[in-house]
């Protein structure tokens, strides 16, 4: 087996994504089958070769140090599901 | 038992660029939130970063000032992780293409030795090697409230440069003087406002403690909320003395991420439960990598401004400065630049040292001014200076007089005649207040035909006391001599 | 009837003073009026707004470009102060506060914004089955899928509710649609086209393009999008030639490829059929084609399905309740805020592939899974590179079957990842691909020919694609007729 269910537990965690028990069940046979079948690429020898993570040969692409206008902060916060004075408000965040 | 104590610094410096790294809105501090942000550092959905320039420059000017190896290629990557202050659930942040690797920085280190009352202080040089520095972004800046959190992104995508020690410091001392010594170099470049409360600069500290003979490292604790250099300090001595506490127990350190509470001079676990990273770095895709061409290392190098160590030997070399005190005026670098703006304006470099160590900076300090705000000309400085040399007023005077000039702004010679401070030569005038002072102090001009020659420095006293120090303290002391040699 | 011409001949009616746009946007408005319901291929449609958008034309802006003419946009393009929702519930009732760059371009040339078209969520599919808008229906058979992810774009051309469209494809979204829809859709090559605005599925992958009626079509439409866009580090500072007059020169000489393992099993029998008769089409036009291989296309789903969902895992992290989109109402905490706003947000298909990337980019398997599948990237890119020494272009077919029937594959994830076989490795090596109409199905579905270029040689695909179309009459055959 590629992926077990407590795999699928911890990486949906990571992902912030509760899942039901059926959820958990369900996903963990269909990314096992997926990942069966990408187990395909271990058939290549690629110790050689360089990833592309780019795949256009671009670099160095910069702007200028120069100021533009920012949003207007009604635009900034219309969309907010919760706010207050202008701020984006969420359930209080322990830190200390 | 003997430990050594191991740490490292972890440093977040906000560049000083007029626009954030990847969008064009405005860095400046204190505005109202969420008026300095676009759907970029927003990371509203469909945005797109494009990397400021400036900000690559800034960060190659230090990554060249703490004798790093810049990389040829560098590349950004995505940092995952869950957080309201993180907009876009992720960090463009570098992971393992940084700017520039492998730097150090030196400090200088007192070491005593022998006992209490002929302790001697050798200052020697140590270097802290320098693991990495990179370039991300900032994240926003949270508020809590009773039941709530509160959020403002306008510090959201402020270019920041993340400098990374090794664990090469052996003492809170030594934590502290890196940083100060960083914080000059940083002042030089102009790179940075280098404030820890405005949170433009941020340290984090790893300490770790073992025993003397061991290789291995001890578990480490990582330590927040520093908000002061003496902060860090504090907490490191705070730390060595748990730990230290924790091990003569018998007792294991537990590897986590405490708070200093700077009210209690405590530090503290977080209480929130922190889960084992797992930040999933990849290749950022929507920026192209960055190849450092040559010519553009060459410009940057050949700006580089004058670095702190290098003025401090060129101080000694062409003023004739000691050490000590050359170290003192180029720490800082606007201390630097006003001696040299004195020295090119009065001819006795040592004299405007010993001036700005003691007087000048003794006003500074009382008066919590910085040396860019303060009210003194060089001008006026290097002119009350000449006026000593040519014996227009005396030092005695020239003390009070600098401050005058400080709380006037007026011009010293303005000043001497508006109050009368000149030095009084007049020998008539001179050889009235000594007999004066003669006749008031018979017991003390006896002693000194007697032959206590000490009671001559008495005599001269009340004279300068009776001219409001202005008399020529050489001159008195001539005239005294000869008159009660007469008497003789 | 002017709902069912092409941009290009209405711009001409237009020139010529004999209709108004408002004539055009009529037409549209009852055709949309008689057959959405059944089509379900639009997402936000405002009838009223777009009247108002036809209305405000200003007679100032350019005649030249696209003045007058309609235009649909996929859910996942960014539409200042519109709903944009990638028919996803997490992004519901979300209205951005800018434009993405094709928007503004084609504002500025006077393009009228009709609404927006239904898609996969987030373009996470390929039969528009999992939009929370409910699936959009092919218009050759309301009981088949129309393909995906820019389903409701190329139904929309396909049943005459627009005149042309925008689309996004990231392995195969605009292509593989046109295809089962019988229309042309046209991905550019990466950079191109700015991304800005158009929220990412996968960065390295993603790319806007058009899905009209017919090839001059894209091409007028490919040229009005394209170019560097500042706000888009990736796009590229490569000139936009004038495709509309470029394509009409012939096609004689030009090298063509066709790569074996684009017929092999499991390749329907129709498709090959069709594909084989327009090869020998092209030949008559005067090209070359000669076989190929490319040998390294059985990886490319493997490839795609890792560098896409590791991607998209992270792309898809900031729709978390905080700034836009929904939040989950019953919370506790910020934790309890993110994984009940995500589970309640997104659909099935979406939290499989989040889970799949975030899998394959974290710790102990990154090198196994993630790593490993750039590495093969660079591999398919060489069998492309290797490829274009040798030819001008490559044909195959877009998609290995004709469109399948809703519901047939849903449950099933790995077979629908395997119908973009012939699509993504476009995608992967970042070159430009065209598929156009080139036969029917004794069914009467249509099938797609793929024509893929050389990087920003979007000419070439276009010119061969020009021709043959000039040459068969497979794109001016209407469903129902």
């Amino acid at each position: 087996m590629a992926i077990n269910r407590d795999t699928v537990k911890y990486t949906a965690n990571l992902a912030r994504i509760e899942l039901s028990d059926k959820e958990l069940e369900h996903f963990t046979g269909q990314l096992d089958r997926i990942l069966a079948y990408v187990d395909k690429l271990n058939t290549l020898n690629v110790s050689d070769l360089e990833p592309t993570s780019h795949v256009l040969d671009m670099k160095n692409v910069y702007r200028d140090d120069v100021v533009k206008k920012s949003l207007p902060v009604a635009d900034v916060i219309k969309n907010a599901p919760s706010k207050e004075n202008n701020l984006f408000k969420v359930p209080k965040i322990i830190e200390t | 038992m003997d430990y050594e104590i191991v740490i490292g610094l972890e440093v977040h410096l906000q560049l000083n660029t007029k626009s954030k790294v990847f969008c064009g809105c405005s860095t400046d501090f204190g505005s109202a939130p969420n008026t300095q942000v676009c759907p970029v550092c927003l990371g509203f959905p469909g945005s797109l970063p494009v990397l400021n320039r400036r900000a690559l420059e800034l960060g190659a000017k230090v990554s060249i000032a703490l004798n790093c190896q810049i990389a040829e290629k560098i590349r950004f990557d995505r940092k995952n992780y869950f957080y309201p202050d993180l907009p876009k659930g992720y960090q463009i942040s570098q992971f393992d293409q940084p700017l520039a690797q492998h730097g150090k920085l030196s400090i200088i280190v007192g070491n005593s030795r022998g006992r209490s009352l002929q302790k001697i202080v050798d200052k020697t040089e140590k270097k802290i090697r320098i693991r990495r520095v990179h370039l991300e972004e900032d994240t926003g800046k949270l508020f809590h409230q009773k039941d709530s959190s509160l959020i403002d992104f306008n510090r959201c995508g402020i270019p920041l440069l993340e400098i990374v020690s090794e664990p090469d410091m052996n003492s809170p001392e030594e934590a502290y003087l890196y940083l100060t010594a960083l914080k000059s170099i940083l002042e030089y470049l102009d790179v940075s406002d280098c404030n820890m409360e405005e949170a433009s600069l941020r340290c984090d500290a790893n300490i770790s403690l073992r025993k003397k003979a061991d290789k291995k490292l001890g578990t480490k604790t990582e330590i927040k909320n520093m908000n002061s250099f003496k902060g860090v300090k504090a907490a490191l001595e705070y730390e060595t003395k748990r730990q230290m506490g924790l091990l003569e127990d018998g007792k294991r350190i537990i590897q986590e991420t405490r708070l200093y509470n700077t009210e209690k001079g405590v530090t503290e676990p977080m209480r929130s439960k922190e889960e084992a990273h797992d930040y999933r770095y990849f290749p950022e895709p929507d920026l192209a990598p960055f190849n450092f061409e040559k010519s553009f290392l060459k410009s940057i190098e050949k700006n580089m401004p004058e670095l702190p160590e290098h003025k401090k030997n060129r101080f000694i070399k062409d003023y004739q400065l000691s050490g000590y005190d050359a170290g003192i005026i180029v720490s800082d670098k606007n201390t630097a630049d006003y001696f040299e703006k004195c020295a090119s304006l009065y001819s006795n470099p040592k004299t405007i040292a010993n001036w700005l160590i003691g007087d000048v900076f003794a006003y500074m300090k009382a008066n919590n001014v910085s040396i860019k705000d303060l009210n003194l000309k060089e001008s006026y400085l290097s002119g009350m200076l000449r006026m000593i040399d040519s014996g227009v007023i005396t030092g005695k005077v020239a003390k009070t007089l600098l401050i005058e000039i400080i709380q006037t702004g007026k011009d010293p010679g303005k000043l001497i005649k508006e109050k009368g401070l000149e030095q009084i030569s007049d020998v008539k005038l001179l050889e009235a207040a000594t007999d004066q002072v003669i006749a008031e102090n018979p017991k003390s001009a006896e002693d000194f035909k007697n032959g206590k020659d000490n009671a001559i420095m008495f005599l001269v006293g009340k004279v300068m006391q009776k001219t409001k120090g202005r008399a020529d303290p050489n001159k008195v002391n001539e005239i005294l001599r000869n008159k009660l040699k007469g008497d003789a | 009837m002017l709902n069912t011409l092409t941009a290009h001949e209405l711009i001409n009616l237009l020139s010529k003073g004999d209709i108004l746009p408002i004539d055009i946007c009529n037409s549209i408005i009852n055709k949309i009026e008689k057959q959405e319901k059944s089509l379900n291929a639009l997402a936000h449609f405002d009838k009223e707004k777009a009247l108002e958008r036809c209305k405000n034309l200003k007679e100032s802006v350019n005649k030249g470009g696209l003045w007058g003419i309609p235009i649909f946009i996929k859910d996942n393009i960014s539409v200042k102060d519109e709903l944009t929702t990638c028919s996803s519930k997490i992004l519901k009732g979300f209205k951005p506060p800018y434009n993405a760059t094709v928007i503004e371009k084609l504002i500025d040339i006077g393009a009228v914004l009709m609404g927006k078209t239904n898609m996969d969520e987030f373009a996470f599919g390929s039969s528009t089955e999992t939009s929370c808008y409910g699936p959009t229906r092919n218009p050759w058979d309301l009981e088949r899928i129309p393909g995906g992810s820019s389903g409701g774009s190329a139904a929309a051309v396909a049943g005459d509710e627009a005149i042309f469209s925008l689309g996004s494809d990231t392995g195969g979204s605009i292509r593989q649609p046109a295809s089962l829809s019988g229309v042309v859709g046209l991905k550019p090559t990466y950079g191109r086209v700015s991304r800005y605005g158009l929220i990412a599925f996968a960065s390295s992958l993603d790319q806007i393009g058009p899905i009209t009626k017919d090839v001059e079509d894209a091409a007028i439409l490919l040229k009005a999008i394209s170019g560097r866009d500042e706000m888009d580090s990736t796009s590229a500072d490569i000139p936009v030639s004038d495709y509309v007059s470029n394509i009409k020169k012939g096609i004689k000489g030009l090298k063509i490829g066709i790569p074996k393992e684009y017929f092999i099993e499991g390749v329907d029998k129709e498709v090959k059929g069709s594909i084989k008769l327009a090869i020998e089409e092209l030949e008559k036009l005067g090209a070359v084609c000669e076989d190929t291989s490319l040998p390294h296309t059985e990886y490319a789903v493997s490839v795609y399905y890792l560098v896409a969902t590791a991607e998209a895992s992270s792309n898809l992290a900031r729709f978390d309740g905080v700034q836009y989109g929904m939040r989950s109402e019953n919370i506790t905490s910020i934790i309890d805020m993110y994984k009940k706003t995500r589970k309640e947000g997104f659909g099935d298909e979406a939290k499989r592939r989040i889970i799949l990337g975030t899998f394959a980019l974290s710790s102990g398997y990154y090198d196994a899974y993630y790593s490993k599948a750039l590495k093969v990237r660079t591999l398919i890119k060489i069998d492309f590179d290797r490829a274009f020494e040798k030819f001008d272009a490559i044909v195959t077919p877009t998609s290995p079957t004709a469109a399948f029937k809703i519901g047939e594959k849903i449950s099933d994830p790995l077979t629908m990842y395997l119908s973009d076989i012939f699509t993504i490795s476009a995608n992967l090596a970042g070159i430009p691909g065209i598929s156009i109409p080139c036969g029917f199905t004794k069914n009467n579905l249509p099938i797609g020919l793929q024509i893929l270029g050389k990087p920003f040689d979007e000419e070439t695909i276009l010119r061969i694609a020009w021709n043959y179309e000039q040459n068969t009459e497979w794109h001016k055959r209407k469903p129902g007729s």
